[in-house]
C-alpha cells in the first residue's frame, strides 16, 4: 500500500485556466438520485457487514424499500417541476427488480450511471478478476435495460479497491464520482491512459451524509445547500464550478424533508447563469474542451514534488 | 485475495422483492383511499408505554432508549419510569385538550405492574396494542422459535386479559423481529403490526399462517428518533411534524387519503420542557380541517373499507 492512491496530482485551485460552461454559465449543476437496492439477506462479505443486527434487519431494509415504493415518485415529480434530468446512481439489479422505475426515468431521458449490482455487495476483498466481473455485469445490465452503457461510476456503497477506477476506465467508463478532492472536474490517472475524469459529486451535500451521519435538521440542510451554491456561483464567474446534490429517495423524499429540497431546487434554478445538466454531459464537455489544457497546467505546476 | 464465488451470485435477482413477504407496489399505483367525511389526512398518535427492567440483559442488543450504564443504572431506569408516572398523565391532558384520539402501545409488563394506569386506559376506551413483553424481551434474527412463541403468546394473552380488549395490533420492542415473528403474530390472532417502515399506507404482508397488515408507523417522525437519535432541537421537531403534515395533506388532495403517524414516548415528550412542543404539534395538526384523528384500527378499518369499495 502506498501513501497516496496516485489517482490525481496536486493542482492548486487558484490560477487555473478558466472553465467556461455552455452559454456562459458559472456553475454546472446536477442532481444525482441514488436509486438503490439493498438485499435483505446478502452473502456475508468478511470486510463489511451489510446490516448492524442479525437478519432480518427490518428498520434498515424497510426504510430503503420506502425509497423505491414511496420516495421515488416524489423526487421525480420535483425534478420534473424544475426541469432537471436526474443522473441516476443505479444499483444495476434494480433494472430487474423494479423495471417500472427504469422505464419512467428513460422516458425523461435521465442518465444512468453505475453504482454496482446491489448496495449490499461491496468491492472489499474481491480479486481483480472478481471486481472486473462485477463492473462488467453492471455495465451490460444497464446497457441492456436502458440502451446505453453507463459512463460514470460510484462504487457500490463507496467501497473500493486500488484498481476500481482502472477497471472502470478499461470497461469504457469516462468519469467517476468517487473522489471528493475538488470543486471542478479534474483528470484522473488510470492505467490504460484514457481520458478519464472526476466529476464533483459532493459528500457534504449528500442527503444521507447530511441526515444520517451529520444528523442535520431538514431546513438547515436546505440552508447549507443554498450557501454551498451561493459560493460556487460567485466563484464560478472566475473559475467555472460544479455543484452536485446527491440524493436518496428514502431520505430527501420523506414528508418532513421534501420541502427543504424543493426550496433549494427552486432557489438554484432561479439563477440565470446555471447549466442544469447531468454527470455525463459535464464529463463529455470537460474532456472535449479542457482535459488536455488541464493536464498541461497540472504538469507545469507539479514542480519538483518528491 | 478473492472471496467465495457466492459473493457474485444473485439467486434473488428478479422482478419484485428479494423475499416473499409482500408484493412490490409503488404507492402511486394504488387506488385512492377515501377517509370518512372525505378527510385527507388520518392522524395516528401512537403512544409507546414502555418498561425497561433494571436487570437488563441487553441480548442480543440494547434497544433504543435502553440502559447504558453499569448495573444498577438508576439514572436511565428512573428517567424511563418518569414517563409512566408523570409524562403519560401530561399526554392524556394534552390529547383531551386538542380532541385527539390516541392509541396506546403497551409493554405487557406495564399493564401488569401498573393496574391504576391500565384501568384508566380501559375506562377511557382508547385502543391498546401490544408492544411485546418489555423492552429487554427482544425478538431477533436467529432466536429460538419456542422461546419467541412463548414471548409472543404470554405478552398477548396477559395484555388481552388485563385490558379487556381483543388487542389486534403489535409493535415489537425496538421494532426488532426474527424471521418467524410475523408467523407467530398471526398464530396469536394479531391482525396488524407496525414494525416495517417501507410505506406511507397499509399493505398486505404474507406469512405462512395467513396475512397480516403492515401499518405505516413512521420511525423518521418518531420523537425519540428526532430528539434522541438525531439530537435535533424540540423546535425542529415541531417544524418537521408540521412540514410533514402540510406535505401529506397536499399529496392527499391529489393522490387520496394519507396517514400522519406520530410515534411518541411519555419519557421523551412528557418532560416539562417538551410537553408544550407536543401541544404545539397537536394544536397545529388538529386545527386543519382536512385532518381526521383516529385510532390505528379505525384507520385500518376505513382503509380496508375504502380498498374494498
Amino acid at each position: 500500500m502506498k501513501e497516496d492512491p496516485q489517482l490525481f496530482d496536486y493542482w492548486p485551485y487558484e490560477n487555473r485556466p478558466k472553465i467556461e460552461w455552455p452559454n456562459g454559465a458559472k456553475v454546472a449543476f446536477w442532481v444525482a438520485p441514488n436509486i438503490e437496492f439493498y438485499e435483505i439477506d446478502p452473502p456475508l462479505n468478511p470486510h463489511r457487514k451489510p446490516w448492524p443486527r442479525s437478519n432480518p434487519y427490518v428498520a434498515g431494509y424497510s426504510i430503503r424499500d420506502y425509497g423505491n415504493r414511496v420516495g421515488h415518485m416524489r423526487q421525480m415529480r420535483l425534478l420534473d417541476k424544475y426541469n432537471i434530468r436526474g443522473s441516476i446512481s443505479l444499483s444495476a439489479a434494480l433494472c430487474e427488480h423494479h423495471p417500472e422505475i427504469i422505464e419512467m426515468c428513460l422516458e425523461r431521458n435521465w442518465e444512468f450511471f453505475s453504482h454496482g449490482i446491489y448496495n449490499t455487495r461491496y468491492t472489499y476483498g474481491l480479486s481483480e478478476d472478481q471486481e472486473r466481473e462485477m463492473i462488467l455485469d453492471a455495465f451490460s445490465t444497464i446497457e441492456k435495460h436502458t440502451g446505453k452503457p453507463p459512463a460514470g461510476y460510484l462504487a457500490p456503497a463507496l467501497s473500493h479497491s486500488p484498481h476500481t477506477l482502472d477497471l472502470f476506465a478499461e470497461a469504457g467508463g469516462i468519469y467517476t464520482c468517487d473522489l471528493f478532492h475538488d470543486d471542478q472536474p479534474t483528470p484522473v490517472n488510470v492505467r490504460d491512459g484514457s481520458k478519464f475524469v472526476s466529476v464533483p459529486y459532493s459528500l457534504e451535500m449528500n442527503d444521507t451524509i447530511a441526515y444520517v451521519v451529520n444528523k442535520i435538521e431538514p431546513r438547515y440542510y436546505g440552508k447549507i445547500m443554498r450557501e454551498n451554491f451561493d459560493r460556487l456561483y460567485k466563484e464560478g464567474a472566475d473559475s467555472g464550478t460544479v455543484m452536485c446534490i446527491p440524493t436518496h429517495n428514502y431520505q430527501i423524499s420523506c414528508p418532513h424533508r421534501i420541502r427543504a429540497f424543493e426550496e433549494t431546487l427552486e432557489y438554484i434554478t432561479g439563477h440565470s447563469d446555471v447549466w442544469v445538466t447531468t454527470g455525463k454531459e459535464i464529463a463529455d464537455y470537460y474532456i472535449e474542451n479542457y482535459y488536455d489544457s488541464s493536464r498541461e497546467d497540472i504538469h507545469r505546476k507539479s514542480g519538483d514534488a518528491l | 485475495m478473492s472471496l467465495d464465488k457466492n459473493i457474485l451470485e444473485y439467486p434473488k435477482r428478479k422482478y419484485g422483492m428479494d423475499h416473499d413477504r409482500y408484493d412490490w407496489s409503488m404507492l402511486t399505483d394504488r387506488p385512492k383511499v377515501i377517509w370518512p367525511e372525505n378527510k385527507k389526512l388520518a392522524l395516528w398518535v401512537n403512544v409507546c408505554v414502555q418498561f425497561f427492567p433494571i436487570n437488563q440483559k441487553g441480548k442480543p442488543f440494547i434497544p433504543s432508549g435502553g440502559l447504558t450504564m453499569p448495573y444498577p443504572d438508576l439514572r436511565h431506569y428512573s428517567l424511563r419510569e418518569y414517563g409512566n408516572r408523570v409524562g403519560i398523565y401530561r399526554f392524556l391532558k394534552s390529547f383531551d385538550e386538542y380532541s385527539i384520539k390516541p392509541t396506546f402501545a403497551l409493554n405487557t409488563r406495564v399493564a401488569e405492574r401498573y393496574p391504576y394506569l391500565i384501568d384508566l386506559l380501559k375506562e377511557r376506551g382508547d385502543e391498546i396494542l401490544c408492544h411485546g413483553l418489555h423492552m429487554d424481551a427482544l425478538h431477533y434474527g436467529g432466536q429460538d422459535i419456542d422461546e419467541e412463541r412463548e414471548q409472543v403468546n404470554r405478552s398477548l394473552d396477559k395484555l388481552r386479559e388485563l385490558s379487556g380488549q381483543d388487542v389486534i395490533g403489535w409493535i415489537s420492542p425496538d421494532r426488532s423481529e426474527s424471521e418467524n415473528t410475523p408467523e407467530l403474530l398471526v398464530e396469536n390472532d394479531v391482525k396488524y403490526f407496525c414494525d416495517w417502515v417501507n410505506d406511507d399506507m397499509p399493505y398486505q404482508f404474507k406469512t405462512k399462517n395467513g396475512e397480516l397488515v403492515a401499518m405505516p408507523l413512521s420511525q423518521e417522525l418518531e420523537d425519540s428518533f428526532i430528539l434522541l437519535n438525531n439530537k435535533h432541537t424540540e423546535d425542529s421537531y415541531v417544524e418537521q411534524i408540521c412540514d410533514a403534515c402540510d406535505f401529506l395533506i397536499d399529496e392527499a388532495e391529489e393522490q387520496g387519503g394519507r396517514i400522519l403517524s406520530l410515534n411518541i414516548h411519555p419519557w421523551m415528550l412528557g418532560q416539562p420542557h417538551r410537553i408544550g412542543k407536543l401541544e404545539k404539534v397537536l394544536e397545529y395538526v388538529s386545527s386543519k380541517s382536512e385532518v381526521w384523528s383516529a385510532s390505528a384500527s379505525e384507520i385500518l378499518n376505513e382503509y380496508s373499507r375504502s380498498a374494498d369499495s
